[in-house]
């Protein structure tokens, strides 16, 4: 049956402090994941006081200010601290989200960051995706054509056709969304979860790939595709402010449009 | 030790292109519930207050009877298919959801034929 509490050895404990050696009128607590798997003890949720006046506005700023000058054992993945490599996506104020992207001021109080939910986590911050991007893998993300190409010209589209693939060729695959998702939580061996199926649905509404059918095919299952319940979570944490169950909706509307 | 990789696990066994059916009759008998439960809410409420003749005689008519099996047919399949998607959802794969899943829409085919026999034997007799 479903777990409704976290295993023994991955409950978090009260973990370390760590002071501010500055004071001023802007001073904010974060409290953060901590957990090494080769120190073999349960993971912990460490605090760390910042000087906001000697600190950047986003999350990430003050991620990087404690590696850089309180703790440079703290591990996260960051890359292009502008919201569009996806690295540094995590759960800030029970919220997934970009760290890079999220204002210490949106944080009314305390900062609770924690990595993506219910995956495996490798250290600290950084969880394991590696499933996740082979389900995305799973749904072939690529032009499929049988056409052979125009030898002196891309393959065309029009102003419609291109329009269609608005809102949906924006996704970073961070995978914000997929992880918040309670039927992923319960069953991503098997559902694809939102961020693949968006992608899925990028290359079915394509007007130049030829694979509709066996896209169709593929996602006609009733764990791959219809474990989503329109629970929604999807879109309220989506960080680029997509519509995965939007998607999601247009591959069902289209699997009865071919009975 | 399992050197299966990543994407293998990903594909699985394939996609069982069994699920639209499932989906869309679901949609399909929740609208139908929508009219028809409001119908049977209101005839039930008629019967409270009416005497046995008169709810023996409510019975008789064609509509009434009509009405009240195509509620029950809606009813059950709706409970059968919903319950199933909520046994899969949190009953790992295995024997018992396999068990639950059978159980559940066995319970509800027989739930239905009573109910149709019990209506039909009012109207019929």
């Amino acid at each position: 049956m479903v777990q409704l509490r976290l295993p023994p050895n991955s409950r978090i404990k009260k973990g370390k402090t760590f002071s501010s050696p500055t004071k001023s009128a802007h001073m904010k607590l974060f409290h953060i994941y901590r957990y090494d798997p080769d120190d073999k003890e349960n993971p912990r949720l460490d605090t760390y006081e910042l000087n906001l006046e000697e600190c950047g506005p986003m999350v990430l700023d003050a991620l990087i200010k404690i590696k850089n000058e309180v703790d440079p054992t703290l591990t996260f993945r960051r890359s292009c601290r502008e919201g569009i490599c996806g690295s540094c996506a995590m759960n800030i104020d029970g919220t997934n989200t970009l760290a890079c992207i999220k204002h210490i001021e949106e944080c009314k109080s305390d900062v609770k960051i924690t990595p993506l939910p219910h995956l495996y986590v490798i250290k600290d911050l950084v969880p394991d995706l590696s499933f996740a991007y082979s389900q995305y893998d799973s749904i072939k993300p690529w032009l499929q054509s049988d056409e052979t190409p125009p030898s002196d010209k891309e393959r065309l589209q029009s102003i419609e056709e291109r329009e269609k693939l608005d809102g949906l060729w924006e996704c970073i695959l961070c995978f914000c969304c997929t992880t918040s998702c309670p039927s992923y939580w319960w069953n991503g061996d098997k559902y694809l979860g939102p961020a693949t199926l968006l992608q899925s649905y990028r290359w079915i509404a394509d007007s130049r790939d030829e694979a509709t059918g066996e896209r169709l095919d593929v996602l006609e299952d009733p764990f791959k595709l219809y474990r989503c319940h329109t629970i929604m979570n999807c879109i309220n944490t989506c960080p680029k402010n997509l519509n995965p169950a939007k998607a999601i909706g247009k591959i069902k509307k289209k699997m009865v449009e071919r009975l | 030790m399992k050197y299966e990789s990543s994407l293998k696990r990903a594909q699985g066994l394939g996609s069982s292109k069994s699920s639209v059916h499932h989906w869309l009759i679901q949609r399909i008998t929740a609208i139908a519930l929508i009219p028809l439960g409001l119908w049977f809410v209101g005839f039930f409420l008629l019967l409270i207050t009416s005497s046995y003749e008169e709810a023996h005689a409510a019975f008789l008519s064609p509509w009434t009877v009509t009405l009240a099996v195509s509620f029950v047919i809606a009813l059950f399949y709706h409970a059968s298919l919903g319950m199933q998607v909520i046994w899969e959802d949190y009953v790992p794969y295995g024997l018992t959801r396999w068990a639950l899943i059978m159980g559940t829409h066995l319970f509800c085919f027989f739930l239905a034929i009573l109910s149709i026999i019990s209506i039909l034997k009012i109207f019929l007799t």
